[in-house]
């Protein structure tokens, strides 16, 4: 913490966890640390102290790229009138097995 | 079978585990930040959980229908036998991490050894803490060298703790009589015999912190034999009196 600091928070880390069936890992919550490998402890102490993960990881906040809300128009909507693009829009063809 | 030597080793483990448990539960609600709050409370649980397996054993061990509880908010503290560093208040965080460190090491070293205790319940005890006092290494040792390689307030204090604590270290490794039978007969572990172990560990990580090992000198001691500092009877007073007030209630 610097001197004067407005914000006397340390860097936030996202945390992701990795249930214990092995599924990808998924988006936890965040954690403050000065760190990685204390943004690993606190990771652990905050979010698996019930068992609800077998592996951890954590990214700084800053590292993350994200969408914004204006991009939800041209990012997704394009998709909602192609039905074709799910497998399902097609029929077998007779002949095929499956 | 009531066996009093191996009753008074394991009220000792049982003891350490105890107050230093209730010592870091004090900073519940008055961590430095959320995480690390909830890292010493769950430090605390472990602790408190070990001493709880520990004093449950010993109880049966004793054979006079003692329970955990009636162990840990029945006796005063002329009955405790835990060694004195663990009992002191916990003052700023940086003495509460350094004591945290120094304990730490030696719980693993201790509970690493008593996993092939002859005693197969104390040996299923110390193979559940040692999992978690490895934690306990890795995480107060991070934040030794936090502390002391961090800002001149942080080396300062760190250091200050390092110097208070010290001479209190010398009672974790003084083995008497108790130790050595318990040793002899397979049930527990001489002290004396973790010291350049718990060193090889502790100097490194003192070293890479950039804090002084203060000079070996005088080393005090007394806890073990029931000869407490004056902090433990304050510090029972607020952990029994519940238990006391109540006797028998359950929640």
């Amino acid at each position: 913490m610097t001197k004067g600091s407005s914000d006397s928070q340390w860097p936030l880390w996202e945390v992701f966890l990795q249930p214990p069936k092995g599924e990808a890992h998924e988006h936890a919550g965040s954690v403050h640390a000065t760190t990685a490998e204390q943004a690993l402890q606190n990771a652990r102490d905050v979010y698996s102290r019930r068992g609800e993960a077998v592996s951890i990881w954590v990214v700084p906040s800053a590292s993350i790229t994200a969408s914004t809300p204006e991009d939800m128009g041209p990012f997704f909507d394009p998709g909602n009138d192609k039905p074709y693009r799910h497998p399902q829009f097609y029929k077998v063809p007779r002949g095929v097995r499956v | 079978m009531p066996s009093p030597v191996l009753f008074d080793y394991v009220l000792r483990l049982g003891d350490d585990r105890l107050v230093l448990g209730h010592r870091l539960s004090e900073w519940c609600g008055h961590g430095p930040i959320l995480e690390e709050d909830i890292a010493l409370a769950n430090i605390s649980l472990d602790l408190i959980g070990e001493a709880s397996l520990l004093l449950k054993l010993a109880g049966s061990l004793e054979s006079k229908g003692r329970t955990e509880d009636t162990l840990a908010y029945f006796r005063d503290a002329i009955e405790f036998r835990n060694a004195l560093l663990v009992e002191f208040p916990k003052g700023d965080f940086g003495f509460t991490i350094v004591r945290q460190f120094l304990f730490s090491v030696y719980s693993m070293l201790q509970m690493d050894a008593l996993q092939r205790s002859r005693n197969t319940e104390l040996a299923g005890i110390a193979a559940k803490a040692l999992k978690e006092t490895r934690y306990h290494v890795r995480h107060s040792a991070q934040w030794v060298v936090t502390l002391g390689a961090g800002t001149d307030e942080s080396n300062a204090r760190a250091q200050k703790a390092l110097d208070d604590l010290w001479r209190y270290t010398g009672e974790l490794f003084s083995a008497d009589d108790i130790d050595r039978e318990v040793a002899a007969s397979g049930d527990g572990v001489d002290p004396s015999t973790l010291e350049s172990a718990w060193r090889d560990q502790v100097l490194p990580v003192l070293n890479r912190a950039g804090l002084r090992v203060p000079d070996a000198g005088y080393m005090q001691a007394g806890g073990r034999g029931g000869r407490h500092t004056e902090h433990l009877g304050h510090m029972l007073s607020e952990m029994q009196i519940l238990a006391r007030s109540h006797p028998g209630a359950s929640w």
